[in-house]
């Protein structure tokens, strides 16, 4: 394959007529995907042993924290082909993934707290994987807020893209804080341990629960994809209607 | 048809509604704004052709 070829996706003409045929086919890979791994998981999988009926927030609060997170990489690799390229399309995706990013967040802090509230005894602690997620949210707000509040298009680019390097520290301590940062209430990682698959510890997520989660997780992913397309061709299309309104202005 | 959620119905139902509400509410904004812009953009276009 030549990679040079994805370059032709930064011209908006291509991009519109390329998403014109796929966005409908992610849009209801997405649905359903969604729909079966939430419904498997809400209906069909037992309870846990210990948490009861809570795990089942499981396939809500793991797959939109991990967009929540994995929104903000995506954004960083749009700002920085922006930065770098000067490719608009890359800088209108990155504004268009934004507020999916940050209601991604926000259902993860909130399927958070109810479940933390049960198994914690709290709805909210200030633990390092906890907090790096509150910034991460505060991050996607301050962003937001910026491109509104800029007028010229490539300014408010260059500006919001300066924001989502900072705030890509906060997105890795959603992540890995975790790992290294051994004194918060919130577990590590055991959707996908290393050393469970290689079958050194019995401890991570049972598959009963797992395979509903993977399907719930690739829904997300998708259902991400398709929120993205769409708004970004929305953001091209209004760039262009302002285009042309200066252009008229000038004549 | 309903599954037995024991003493933390309330917890599993309301992450599962306030989830789908979020996510249901981002969608309606996505489209209506795609639809805006669409039309907004059409109009001009063909203003653009006429005039």
């Amino acid at each position: 394959m030549r990679l040079n070829a994805l370059w032709e996706y930064a011209n908006p003409v291509k991009f519109m007529r390329l998403t014109d045929r796929v966005l409908p086919v992610v849009s209801m890979l997405a649905l359903a995907a969604m729909v079966v791994g939430l419904v498997w998981g809400f209906f069909f999988t037992p309870d846990d042993f210990r948490q009861g009926s809570t795990v089942k927030i499981i396939y809500l609060h793991v797959p939109s924290a991990m967009m929540a997170i994995s929104a903000w990489f995506m954004m960083l690799v749009t700002s920085l082909i922006w930065l770098i390229r000067r490719h608009h399309v890359s800088a209108l995706a990155a504004k268009a993934a934004a507020p999916v990013g940050a209601v991604m967040t926000i259902i993860g802090l909130v399927t958070g707290a109810i479940w933390g509230q049960p198994m914690w005894g709290t709805w909210w602690a200030w633990d390092p994987r906890l907090t790096s997620f509150l910034i991460l949210f505060l991050f996607y707000l301050g962003y937001i807020a910026l491109w509104e509040a800029v007028e010229d298009g490539d300014t408010a680019a260059d500006l919001t893209s300066a924001l989502c390097l900072v705030g890509s520290v906060f997105a890795f301590l959603s992540r890995y804080a975790v790992n290294f940062w051994n004194q918060g209430l919130h577990q590590g990682a055991s959707v996908l341990r290393a050393g469970a698959l290689a079958g050194d510890t019995e401890e991570r997520v049972s598959n009963v629960f797992a395979v509903p989660l993977f399907i719930s997780m690739a829904g997300f992913v998708l259902f991400f994809i398709a929120l993205v397309l769409l708004r970004t061709r929305t953001e091209i299309r209004l760039r262009r209607a302002k285009a042309l309104i200066a252009r008229e202005r000038l004549s | 048809m309903m599954p037995e959620l024991g003493k933390y119905a309330g917890e599993v139902l309301s992450s599962y509604a306030a989830s789908l509400v979020l996510l249901a509410g981002l969608v309606v904004v996505s489209l209506r704004a795609s639809r805006k812009a669409k039309m907004a953009l059409e109009a001009l276009e063909k203003g653009r052709q006429d005039g």
